[in-house]
């Protein structure tokens, strides 16, 4: 969906704060995901729109990060690690087993990524980006069903809002 | 194996584990924004050589002298900039991570600092994306450095101005890269520019910028805190003051360890993080991140020292050890870094582009039996253009180091158990060769 | 009246990164394997080393575009340098020492078309580029034999439209960039980018957003492969049975080089060729794929006369009888001023030589034009103080007075973007309306159409602090043809007072300025001289010439309209397209007794003729060609015209013939040494230098030497491995410039200066002001019958204002209004335009059925509207 008047006034803000307003590019993306789930056709408009650049250019950029998702996924992003430091921790069948327990659930979207930065939690993974680790694929199915019924919560589906609540400029 | 830390900018987050990354905790605790105060009522020029001083090298992966490295910049051209680099993501390396969720104040008082001696007005910390928690505590410090006057409008009354934007990234190794960053602050694919221009001449918005790391921002601290002097009191020849090393895999206590440059990798691997885990043997460590070439058991003894790395023919990189035990297929790993590397390409130059998913596709037969005679030499082959010399440090056909580190492992590879190998593939060859036979 | 200013201090949002690039003068001395050459300091190694005789092999690297140093193809060894270098990115230093063909060179560029080669497909075959392929090229020279690589090639849906006019196989995509870089860095049309990252990267477009930049073709032609092609040349033919010539694009007046290309007598492409001072290797895509018409079914090819309501077909001499008859007969009856002449803009320069003695050597009418009332007076245009288009990157200031150069000079605009852009010269915008370069201004001056003076003040203000030695380039043209070009006289006038001031025309069509220098405009004669100055010269050679200036194209219409002017001679143009004012333009061939046409299509004009004379077009016929510079560039002839078409001039020798007056003319040449002795301006450009000049000769030579280049014709930028086509290396071919440059005998005209006080004109606060020109794509004869550009020709006409306007109209975007002016009544949809300022509404002139042209009265000083609702 396209940008509200306050969402396009919080989207100006953060242009703002770059002395270039190409740069808002990420931030922008990260905003209309946490907002719809994934990146939709209409935000990448608005958000070319916004900084006078093309769509093309705006769906150029968005479709090198992999957070970035341009589908629907649901609203849980599993994240598991198989590099190497999970590899020899067991991360490959923990992927797998979330895979197969998961792959009819539209709601949670299991994928395989690369080192998130927690070896010292491996085998790990990730859901909308908050760490759990090490886990074993029972213990992990565990704690996607707790976000799932809500016992945990995660910040946003693309992490954390861009500004967290800012007071900064 | 007498091993112990040396905690300087681990000190403060491993006394305080519950509540390190509050700004007040920080402020009574861990004397926060003091030596920013100290900073500001130096000379900038002074700034830069006390830092030199303390001969500390960046601690992101290439070792370069961070007061040097500043010292580049063109003199008289303004605006400059400052990107500190917290994409942490050389595959096993978790110490920045850490430091960002349990210590932000000590890299945002590092990067004001910095800022304040290479007079830049505009900052940004550029995090990596994936990392949540990290980005509500790094935010919040930075609000609370706002809020305290450590940022923004003459800060302390120092007529010194500075704004600090958190800019996350979106999932994407090459923006760890020196200007692969910068492309990815302006809003573009994360490419890295070719060099010349370097990013200290023109770099963001094609001004002056310098890039720094998270643990380097972190230490600047604690150097001005204290004193260059001081801080090259510790470590060993050229590798000065501590470090934070990740340890990670088939250890008994994975984690991250600050020890004095010249400790040894026995000291790291056996004494702190309890050695292999399951009393098995250790078949190979990888000493400095993925990129880096691997090491066996009778390097152990060897120490903790850059440059002593690159004798050793591999590099400390960005502080991340990787154990493997006697089970692990090397061949396997080689593979999975590969995949690592070709998924991470950016697409940019040629060799890196074609050949990382090539070396990943041989890599991937080889580990499953499906391998052919001659494909370790095929490798080494084409490998030879990716990373000419095919030793360390590398030769480069590529803009960015990424294209040589892929062949790290696979001329580790042939370095270790070349012969070994060669025997299996022919024996796997020979298999699928009487199957064949045998189905028809 | 506004004026608002962008703070130079800004980066530019397209700005990248330089590479020190230092003066002319500062010459250093390199080692290029063994041979010791001199190079401009800070040059690119891979320029230095091509201009030197050393081709270093490259894909991603274009002389036209930054260095990205993506391929690596081009790695070198550099003395004293860890590893190999790119030569794409490494500028020269002095006593630098570089070796291109070490065994480490060659084994490293085996690698990585290695590396290439082994996601491209073996497709060769089937490729439009096989056989001018630097792929191809590169891997037979170099190549290793056999693929190492023996996995799964990557794989895409093959080949995908990424517009009308180019499609994209993604497979054969080597990702050099060139594509996206042309798009972004050179036309500015962002609208391919790279997808995806790492081995799966491609090109791509925004969904539904397709590629429909004005230059795409552009990125055809510089694809070092063959995954951009396009949809006019798939399949049409192999490179090897092309022939090809060099020439100049007549589709508007920029006059950008290229190389036409033919196999079995039809013309199947034209490429860009790289001329420094004009076109930089680009094209248009209306120039590029507009040679289609050339063949186009609807072209008239044999003569015919009327006989009752048809336009029976005969035989030329009958055809030609007719059409003199008819001339004397008004001639005898009513005089030389009972005949006008209009048009002439689109053919070669022999033709409109050829018609301006007709007419005014044996009719001896001045009531000659060749401007059909779009464009300015010949006195300005003429008379001027001019500059070239190179001048936009010396000038110290750029202002621009015309219309949007992106829709009428493709080319012009992006040589003037890239002055502004890349160069950093200021640019100061004087319009009604935002355009095409109106991002790229320094200042950004909007006034009311037709009332300048006031923008005219802040443009002299904004040009004051600009310090330099440079030129200040006053670009100027016609921003609307619903307006009298006075105002644009009157800004002209005042700018010219100021110093360095010069001119560069941006009148558009094809040959106008070549028409106006060879005497197709009232009051004038060949060579840019005043009816009085060269009387003597020109009689003496023609034995006469008309005694008093005669009549503008609006003049002759209104006299026609008005029965004084009796006979029509109308030369390739068509009025009621071309012509502003159409109701104008339809009483005046209503009331013109006789109307001979010279032409190509059976438009309205000719339906309406008594006599109708088929001429040859573009590509099938040789000559020159004048750019908006004064450049005489030269025309390739290389197809013979189906059916009975004849060169103009022949046609205008023929009936000179028969009323009594015989030329003497055989061959193209004897008319180009015939210019030279008669047209003062042309002096010294006779057949010899026109053949030798490779960029052409800018007018008056004696002025321009530093413009004259001298060599045979060059290969289409980009296509192949450069150094396998012939003549790559250019250079001369034996014959220098003049020595001493011929002086004219005759004082060439000098424009006064003089210019109209435009009559205040007050506003009606609900009326709209229009604004009306042209667009690229229209209902023209090139687009409609070039299969290629058809589709792109628009439908009618669309109003396009403010949102304000539309708001205070009452309407939502798309509804239809009625559009009122004192001339007619239109019922047009209305759309909201974010260029267009309050109180003015701007139309599209070439738009087919009823639109600005029947609004437009062409006496009036502007045209105002009323917008009503339709109940």
């Amino acid at each position: 969906m396209a940008f509200t008047d306050a969402e396009r006034r919080r989207a100006e803000q953060l242009v703002a704060r770059y002395p270039h307003s190409k740069s808002a590019v990420l931030p922008l993306l990260h905003m209309a995901q946490d907002r719809d789930g994934y990146v939709t056709g209409e935000a990448m408009e608005d958000i070319a729109e916004l900084l006078g650049l093309t769509p093309a250019l705006v769906l150029g950029t968005c479709s090198f990060y992999t957070m970035f998702k341009r589908a629907p996924i649901g609203n849980l992003v599993v994240s598991v690690c198989t590099n190497v430091s999970c590899l020899v921790n067991g991360g490959p069948a923990l992927v797998d087993s979330l895979r197969a327990r998961y792959a009819d659930d539209d709601d949670v979207h299991v994928e395989e990524v690369e080192c998130v930065a927690a070896c010292d939690l491996a085998p790990v993974m990730q859901v909308n980006y908050e760490f759990h680790g090490p886990v074993t694929s029972e213990a992990a199915a565990d704690v996607i069903e707790q976000y799932k019924s809500g016992a945990l919560t995660a910040r946003t589906i693309s992490g954390s809002p861009v500004d967290a609540g800012s007071k900064a400029p | 194996m007498a091993a112990q830390e040396t905690r300087v900018i681990t000190k403060f987050l491993r006394d305080r584990p519950d509540d390190s990354w509050e700004y007040s905790v920080a402020r009574e605790h861990n004397h926060a924004y003091a030596a920013l105060e100290k900073a500001l009522g130096m000379e900038p020029a002074a700034l830069v050589e006390e830092v030199q001083k303390s001969g500390l090298r960046g601690r992101g992966g290439a070792g370069f002298g961070t007061g040097q490295k500043w010292s580049f910049l063109p003199k008289d051209i303004f605006p400059r900039y400052l990107a500190v680099n917290a994409d942490e993501g050389e595959p096993a390396t978790f110490k920045d991570h850490m430091l960002i969720e349990r210590d932000p104040h000590q890299i945002v008082e590092g990067s004001i600092i910095t800022a304040y001696a290479i007079q830049a007005h505009h900052a940004f910390i550029y995090l990596r994306g994936e990392f949540a928690l990290g980005a509500e505590r790094l935010q919040a410090a930075v609000e609370d450095a706002y809020a305290n006057g450590f940022l923004g409008k003459n800060i302390l009354g120092s007529g010194f101005d500075l704004e600090l934007i958190v800019h996350r990234g979106a999932g994407c190794y090459i923006a760890g890269d020196e200007t692969g960053l910068l492309s990815s602050l302006e809003g573009e694919r994360a490419m890295p520019r070719i060099k010349p221009p370097f990013p200290a001449v023109q770099g963001l918005y094609a001004a002056p910028t310098i890039v720094n790391n998270v643990e380097t921002m972190s230490a600047v601290t604690q150097i001005v805190n204290n004193s260059g002097e001081w801080y090259a009191g510790m470590g060993v020849n050229k590798s000065l003051g501590t470090r934070i090393f990740s340890v990670s895999g088939n250890v008994e206590r994975p984690g991250n360890y600050e020890v004095e440059l010249g400790t040894t990798f026995r000291e790291l691997i056996e004494g702190l993080a309890g050695g292999v885990k399951g009393a098995k043997l250790m078949k190979f460590f990888i000493p400095g991140g993925a990129s880096s070439p691997w090491l066996l058991p009778e390097h152990l003894d060897e120490p903790l020292d850059m440059d002593r790395a690159t004798e050793l023919g591999t590099m400390l990189g960005s502080g991340a050890i990787m154990v493997f035990d006697e089970t692990v297929d090397p061949v396997l790993v080689a593979w999975r870094i590969a995949k690592f590397f070709a998924h991470e390409s950016c697409g940019k130059c040629t060799p890196c582009r074609e050949g990382s998913g090539w070396l990943e596709k041989v890599l991937y037969r080889m580990a499953n039996g499906l391998g052919r005679t001659e494909d370790l030499d095929l490798l080494l082959g084409f490998g030879n253009n990716l990373a000419p010399g095919l030793s360390w440090p590398p030769g480069q056909t590529t803009i960015c180091q990424l294209g040589p580190s892929t062949m790290s492992p696979t001329v580790s590879l042939n370095k270790y158990w070349g012969d070994e190998i060669r025997a299996r593939l022919a024996s796997d060859a020979a298999r699928r060769k009487t199957l064949e036979v045998a189905s028809a | 009246m506004s004026v608002s200013s962008v703070p130079m201090s800004q980066w530019p949002s397209d700005h990248r990164y330089t590479i020190p690039v230092a003066g002319d003068q500062d010459v250093v001395s390199i080692t290029i394997d063994d041979k010791v050459v001199q190079v401009p300091r800070g040059e690119l190694l891979i320029k230095a080393a091509q201009d030197h005789g050393t081709y270093i092999p490259r894909f991603c690297w274009h002389e036209r575009m930054k260095p990205v140093g993506m391929c690596r193809m081009c790695l070198v060894e550099v003395e004293g340098m860890r590893g190999l270098q790119i030569s794409c990115a490494t500028p020269v230093v002095d006593g630098m020492v570089v070796r291109t063909t070490t065994d480490n060179v060659k084994s490293t560029q085996d690698g990585i078309l290695e590396f290439l080669l082994i996601n491209h497909p073996l497709d060769c075959p089937v490729c439009d580029r096989g056989g001018e392929c630097p792929l191809q090229d590169q891997t037979l020279a170099f190549g290793p034999g056999e693929s190492r690589y023996v996995e799964e090639k990557r794989h895409f849906e093959k080949p995908i439209p990424i517009s009308d006019l180019v499609m994209l196989d993604r497979e054969r995509c080597i990702q050099c960039g060139r594509c996206t870089r042309f798009a972004a860095e050179i036309a500015g049309d962002a609208l391919i980018d790279f997808g995806g990252r790492g081995g799966t990267t491609e090109v791509i477009t925004y969904p539904d957003a397709p590629f429909t930049s004005y230059f795409s073709g552009n990125t055809v032609q510089i694809c070092p492969v063959g995954a951009l092609t396009a949809s006019a040349y798939r399949f049409r033919a192999r490179p090897w049975d092309l022939e090809s010539v060099e020439t100049s694009c007549q589709a508007c007046a920029v006059g950008c080089r290229g190389a036409l290309e033919s196999t079995s007598n039809r013309l199947v492409r034209l490429l860009g060729v790289d001329s420094e001072p004009v076109n930089h290797g680009w094209l248009c895509d209306k120039g590029r794929y507009g040679y289609e018409w050339v063949h186009s079914d609807t072209r008239m090819r044999v003569p015919g006369v009327r006989r009752g309501t048809e336009l029976a077909v005969t035989s030329w001499p009958e055809a030609l009888d007719a059409a003199a008859a008819a001339l004397r007969r008004v001639r005898d009856e009513h005089g030389a001023g009972a005949i006008g002449v209009i048009g002439g803009a689109r053919g070669t320069n022999e033709d409109a030589y050829a018609w301006a003695r007709f007419a005014k050597g044996v009719l001896r009418t001045d009531n000659v034009d060749a401007q059909l009332g779009d464009g300015l007076p010949a006195a300005l245009v003429l008379g001027m103080p001019r500059a070239t288009i190179g001048d936009l990157d010396r000038a110290r200031a750029i202002v621009l007075l015309g219309p949007d150069l992106k829709e009428e000079l493709p080319v012009l605009y992006l040589r003037a973007r890239r002055a502004a852009e890349e160069l950093g010269v200021p640019l100061i915008d004087v319009a009604a309306r935002d355009h095409g370069l109106s991002r790229h201004a320094t200042t950004v001056i909007r006034h009311s159409p037709g009332v300048i003076d006031d923008a005219i003040d802040s443009a002299i203000a904004a040009l004051e602090p600009i310090a330099g030695d440079g030129p200040v380039v006053v670009i100027i043209g016609r921003p609307s043809v619903a307006e009298a070009p006075d105002a644009t006289v009157r800004a002209a006038s005042r700018l010219a007072g100021l110093p360095g001031v010069r001119f560069l025309s941006a009148l558009r069509r094809g040959n106008v300025h070549g028409a106006l220098d060879l005497g197709l405009a009232p009051g004038f004669l060949p060579g840019r001289v005043t009816l009085d100055a060269g009387r003597d010269h020109v009689v003496a050679a023609w034995g006469g010439v008309p005694d008093e200036p005669g009549l503008d194209t609006t003049g002759i219409l209104q006299a026609a309209a008005a029965g004084r002017i009796k006979a029509l001679v109308l030369v390739g143009c068509d009025l009621l397209a071309d012509f502003p004012d159409r109701t104008l333009a339809r009483d005046a061939i209503a009331g013109a007794e006789r109307v001979v046409c010279v032409g190509t299509f059976p438009d309205d004009a000719a339906e309406r003729a008594d006599v109708f004379l088929p001429t040859t077009v573009w590509g099938e016929q040789a000559g020159t060609t004048t750019n908006l510079e004064g450049r005489v560039l030269r025309l390739g002839r290389k197809v013979t015209a189906e059916g009975q078409a004849l060169e103009g001039w022949r046609i205008a020798a023929e009936l000179a013939a028969r009323l009594g007056s015989e030329w003497d003319l055989e061959t193209v040449e004897q008319v180009q040494d015939e210019i030279a002795r008669v047209a003062p301006a042309f002096v010294g450009v006779d057949a010899s230098l026109v053949r030798r000049a490779r960029d052409g000769v800018v007018l008056p030579v004696a002025d321009n030497l530093a413009e004259l280049t001298f060599g045979p014709d060059r290969p289409a930028a980009g296509v192949s491995w450069e150094p396998i086509r012939a003549g790559a290396e250019g250079g001369d071919d034996g014959e220098g410039a003049p020595v001493a440059p011929p002086q004219p005998g005759v004082a060439l005209h000098v424009w006064a200066g003089d210019a109209p006080s435009p009559p205040a004109a007050p506003t009606d606060s609900y009326a709209l002001r229009l604004v009306v020109a042209r667009t690229l794509y229209g209902n023209d004869r090139v687009v409609t019958a070039s299969p290629s550009l058809a589709n792109l020709s628009g439908g009618e006409a669309l109003l396009l204002v403010n949102r304000r306007d539309r708001e205070r109209i009452g309407v939502e975007d798309g509804t239809r209004v009625r559009v009122i002016s004192p001339r007619a009544s239109l019922d047009l949809p209305l759309h909201t335009d974010a260029s267009t300022p309050e109180g003015v509404g701007f139309l599209a002139v070439n738009r087919a059925g009823p639109g600005a042209p029947e609004l437009i009265d062409i006496a009036a000083h502007v045209t105002d509207v009323r917008v009503e609702t339709i109940s």
